[in-house]
């Protein structure tokens, strides 16, 4: 069955969460920044493992754009 | 010369409100006697130190070079802390009757609202999370309250200009209208503003993070029937791409912040027909409105290295500076006079060595570090200075309204809250056995709660800190409190509250129970509470001895 994506906030301290996740990015070229973006994505999708709620997370993300 | 901190580029006026106090010119009595405080700057910082020095039994000397109240569009937001503060100086209320009273806030990304959030939701507080209250009538009311205050010599345009610090005091040459003199005094208290003349004199600088992105502060006067609410917008359609801010102040002024990006033009954007376009195209053409002050600013986030030089020590602007949004720049210099004051007094009294004032340093270096972080973080969501920055942001939002867990990521300001100060040296940590599950705990702003004397109700942080330390006890009888209380009273310059646990009669009554509930009060639980109303140890059965052990490490008398 299709399952869920976890709706309310899962992490603890979001701020630090955030600011880590821009200052991963610092110096970087727009093609780097997307290249770890993308090596991003594919560790946290492995780490979900659960095609359903990677099915899920891909139709929110896409929902709303073109 | 240093950079301003906060650079306030361009100016436009419209009605401007200010009062104007009593110069003195300086007289015989003025000079060659030395005063055991000097503060400079009469600023919300200086004024709030000056009178709880007075208040604690300190003779204060106050000046400042100017002899009116804040100009222009400066702060607005005074936190519930910052009122509790003042409560115990005995000036909140006519500050919250002139103010407007706020708790929630809302988003709205576009033309669409993204979220609210209650700032106090629990209810069972004296006062609100926040009130609105230009900051000229904050200073007017603080500096009327200055004036009345027994010893406390306030100096209208007496300005600050030059120090020379000693080992034992600072002689200060004092500017006037009638010329120079030269005023000693043991301790100088510099709170004089993000330009402080003493930070100068002394050679220090600020360090931290600028911004470059350029923001439109404007108040403007107006009939308007948006609720008390702060409303922040994400690219809305009045001014696409940035991002806007409305507050509601006394008097029907609106705050509006119009973020502007980097490359506008301070000089141009701030001609008030302009302004008012802006303004116009966010509430209609219909909108009758009119400029009280414009301003351009660029902010920053920085601070002074440490607080303390010898005989000087730094409060509010002087020693640190952050960007407006989560209001934690007056509201964490308040705090640092709250901290300060009692320091002070203890260590000019004799109660205290001067070491004390070494975690004046450490507890406010601590909270403006915090204040600093979330000022940054804010500043940096809202001016995003990359294409990845962006694109997260825009995700952020994108988010927001269907997915719960994005409107965490969103940030359009933290706003203010007083520091715990975990890691103080004046704490004495919890015993390992003793399970407090109140969020609360050693290094905390003690929390308030209704209470009843007799039929009389009051709150429970009207009896914490006034007279220096309390040791606030819970009893579940009136034999119990008597027993416990008599050996508490021998504690030199302690005062005891007892508050009655589940409708306990003969001591304080806890009319909701809050207090219970928010302390993790059983029968016998005891707080010792400093005078600026933390929390410094806690136990739950009370012993002496370990109360005195508490109170001298709070006073920096450990061993
Ligand atoms: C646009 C904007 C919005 C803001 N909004 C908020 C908000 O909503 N909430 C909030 O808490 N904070 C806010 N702030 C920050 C707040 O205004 C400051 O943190 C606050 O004014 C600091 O108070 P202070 O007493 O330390 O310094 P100041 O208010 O700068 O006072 C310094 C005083 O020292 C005097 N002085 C200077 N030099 C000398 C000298 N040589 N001799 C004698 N006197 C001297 C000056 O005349 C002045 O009276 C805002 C700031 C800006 C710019």
């Amino acid at each position: 069955m299709s399952t869920s994506l976890a709706a309310h906030p899962n992490i603890p301290t979001p701020d630090a969460f955030y600011a880590e996740l821009i200052e991963l990015h610092r110096g970087l070229s727009d093609e780097q920044s997307r290249l770890v973006n993308a090596k991003l994505i594919l560790l946290l999708a492995n780490q979900v493992g659960d095609l359903g709620v990677l099915r899920a997370a891909m139709a929110a993300a896409r929902a709303g754009v073109a | 010369m240093l950079a301003p901190a906060i650079t306030r580029e361009a100016d436009s006026v419209g009605t401007p409100t200010r009062v104007t106090f009593p110069y003195r010119p300086p007289g015989r009595s003025a000079d060659g006697k030395r005063c055991p405080v000097l503060v400079v700057g009469a600023g919300p910082v200086g004024l709030t130190v000056a009178l709880d020095l007075a208040r604690r039994g300190v003779d204060v000397t106050l000046i400042d070079e100017k002899d009116t109240v804040s100009v222009g569009s400066r702060a607005i937001c005074w936190a519930k802390r910052t009122l509790e503060i003042w409560d115990r100086l005995g000036v909140a209320a006519p500050m919250v009757a002139k103010g407007v009273t706020w708790n929630r806030g809302r988003v709205f990304l576009r033309d669409g609202p993204l979220y609210s959030f209650d700032l106090q939701s629990e209810g069972g507080e004296k006062f609100p999370a926040f009130i609105n209250l230009q900051q000229y009538y904050v200073e007017q009311l603080l500096a009327e309250a200055a004036m009345a205050m027994p010893g406390l010599d306030v100096r209208w345009k007496h300005g600050l200009a030059a120090i020379e610090p000693h080992a034992d005091g600072v002689r200060a040459t004092i500017a006037t209208p009638d010329g120079e003199y030269v005023l000693d005094c043991a301790w100088l208290v510099a709170a004089d503003g993000v330009r402080s003349a003493v930070r100068r004199a002394i050679g220090l600088d600020f360090q931290g993070q600028v911004f470059e992105d350029r923001f439109l502060i404007a108040d403007v006067r107006m009939k308007a029937s948006f609720p008390t609410e702060r409303w922040f917008w994400f690219d809305p359609p009045f001014h696409p791409g940035q991002s806007t801010l409305l507050h509601r102040q006394a008097d029907d002024v609106w705050r509006i912040d119009f973020q502007l990006g980097r490359d506008a033009d301070p000089e141009r954007e701030k001609e008030p027909s302009r302004v008012l376009a802006r303004v116009k195209a966010m509430l209609g053409p219909q909108a009758e409105v009119s400029l009280e002050w414009a301003s351009v600013y660029t902010f920053q986030c920085r601070r002074l290295a440490r607080f303390r030089e010898g005989r000087v020590i730094f409060a509010g602007d002087s020693a640190h500076v952050v960007s407006p949004f989560g209001a934690r720049g007056g509201n964490g210099g308040i705090q640092d006079a709250d901290n300060l004051a009692w320091k002070l007094a203890a260590v000019l009294q004799g109660a205290a060595p001067p070491s004390l004032l070494d975690s004046y340093d450490a507890e406010r270096v601590q909270a403006a570090d915090e204040n600093i972080l979330n000022s940054t973080r804010s500043t940096d969501f809202l001016t995003p200075k990359s294409a990845a920055s962006r694109a997260f942001r825009d995700a952020a939002l994108a988010l927001a309204q269907d997915h719960p867990f994005a409107r965490a990521l969103v940030n359009s300001g933290r706003l203010s809250l007083p520091a715990t100060h975990d890691a103080s040296p004046l704490n004495t940590p919890d015993a390992a056995d003793q399970n407090f599950a109140a969020a609360m705990r050693p290094g905390s702003p003690a929390a308030n709660a209704p209470l009843f004397d007799g039929n009389r109700s009051l709150w429970l942080l009207d009896r914490l800190g006034k007279d220096g330390f309390t040791v606030l006890r819970f009893a579940a009888t009136s034999d119990e409190h008597r027993a416990d209380v008599a050996p508490m009273e021998k504690l030199q310059g302690v005062s005891c509250v007892t508050v009655g646990l589940n409708g306990a009669t003969g001591m304080l009554r806890d009319a909701e129970g809050l207090a219970a509930r928010r302390y993790d009060a059983g029968p016998g639980t005891t707080y010792l509470i400093r005078p600026d109303q933390h929390v410094a140890a806690r136990w739950r059965r009370p012993d002496l001895d370990a109360i005195r052990a508490a109170l001298a490490r709070a006073q920096g008398r450990a061993a």
